[in-house]
């Protein structure tokens, strides 16, 4: 199977793995799971007062693909209003890096990681 | 669909007398196998090519406890297979999480042999608690506890995915 140029980029070269505080306020952690293939994402974003994501991190256990997908995801969502943030579409990360059809799952989980950590940041601070 | 249950004439239960499943594969086998019917006709043939691969499908199907209750749950119309939804269990995850980065510290030697089988012991013991639990829930036939039991399904995956790595790190051990 042929996968992209993209896709390897960010397989090899993962962009902004590790880890924030999860304790700190301004964090906001999503963790998903894909039961199909048992890969595990986890999601950070750090943002700031005026509710902009300043900075990203992954960290995945998973295929290449479910790599590349959560590797894309944080060069995305910086700069974005978490409002934008869960605008992305798992589509769009199928298409840019070219996933092939069994690889979608990939994307699907990288679109939940996002929400989930939207999710987490709205409820730190419901209050 | 294909009711494996019935091909192997077993009664739909999670816990199935194991003797009988590998006595029934064995004559299903024998009844179907290609070299009987190297003078057939082709259309006959090619059934029992058919019918031969599908009894052993069946027959991996039924051995394995998480794809039996798979299969059960499929017969009540409830489908796992091709599911692309994620999971979001949290505390759940979390340990998933940790788990697999205290495998990827595990080093590659000796030492991390023994390590690895007490990692493996442990997964293994909470599979078996998955498994115990997923047998009581089959036992309900409500779409309630159906529900339950594919939530069970579902981290079993992630445990079998796991027993997977540490196996295969214990290969690459081994292989040094």
């Amino acid at each position: 199977m042929a996968y992209s140029d993209k896709l390897i980029d960010h397989y090899e070269n993962p962009r902004n793995v590790g880890a924030f505080d999860k304790n700190d306020p301004s964090v906001a952690t999503g963790m998903v799971g894909a039961p199909a293939c048992g890969d595990v994402m986890k999601l950070q974003l750090k943002v700031g007062e005026n509710g902009i994501i300043e900075d990203a991190k992954f960290k995945t256990y998973g295929c290449g693909s479910a790599i590349a997908s959560s590797s894309l995801v944080t060069e995305w969502v910086k700069g974005k209003t978490l409002d934008e943030a869960v605008q992305i579409k798992n589509t769009d990360i199928a298409e840019e890096l070219a996933l092939p059809p069994v690889k979608i799952h990939c994307s699907i989980l990288a679109e939940d990681a996002i929400k989930a950590a939207v999710e987490d940041y709205k409820s730190k601070h419901s209050n | 669909m294909m009711n494996y249950f019935e091909l192997f004439n077993l009664p739909i239960v999670f816990e199935l007398d194991q003797t009988a499943l590998t006595t029934t594969w064995q004559t299903l086998q024998q009844l179907t196998h290609p070299d009987k019917f190297a003078t057939a006709r082709d259309a006959e043939k090619l059934a029992m090519v058919q019918k031969n691969a599908q009894v052993n499908d069946a027959y991996q199907v039924l051995k394995s406890p998480m794809r039996r209750a798979e299969h059960m749950l499929e017969l009540r119309g409830v489908e796992l297979q091709h599911e692309q939804k994620t999971m979001q269990d949290m505390a759940f995850l979390m340990q998933q999480m940790e788990w697999r980065e205290q495998l990827e510290d595990i080093p590659v030697n000796e030492v991390g042999l023994d390590q690895l089988e007490d990692m493996d012991d442990e997964v293994q013991a909470q599979i078996k608690q998955h498994l115990q639990t997923l047998k009581s829930l089959l036992e309900q036939h409500s779409d309630e506890a159906n529900q339950k039991s594919a939530d069970e399904i579902r981290k079993l995956k992630f445990m079998y995915k796991l027993r997977e790595e540490i196996a295969s790190k214990e290969d690459a051990i081994n292989d040094l």
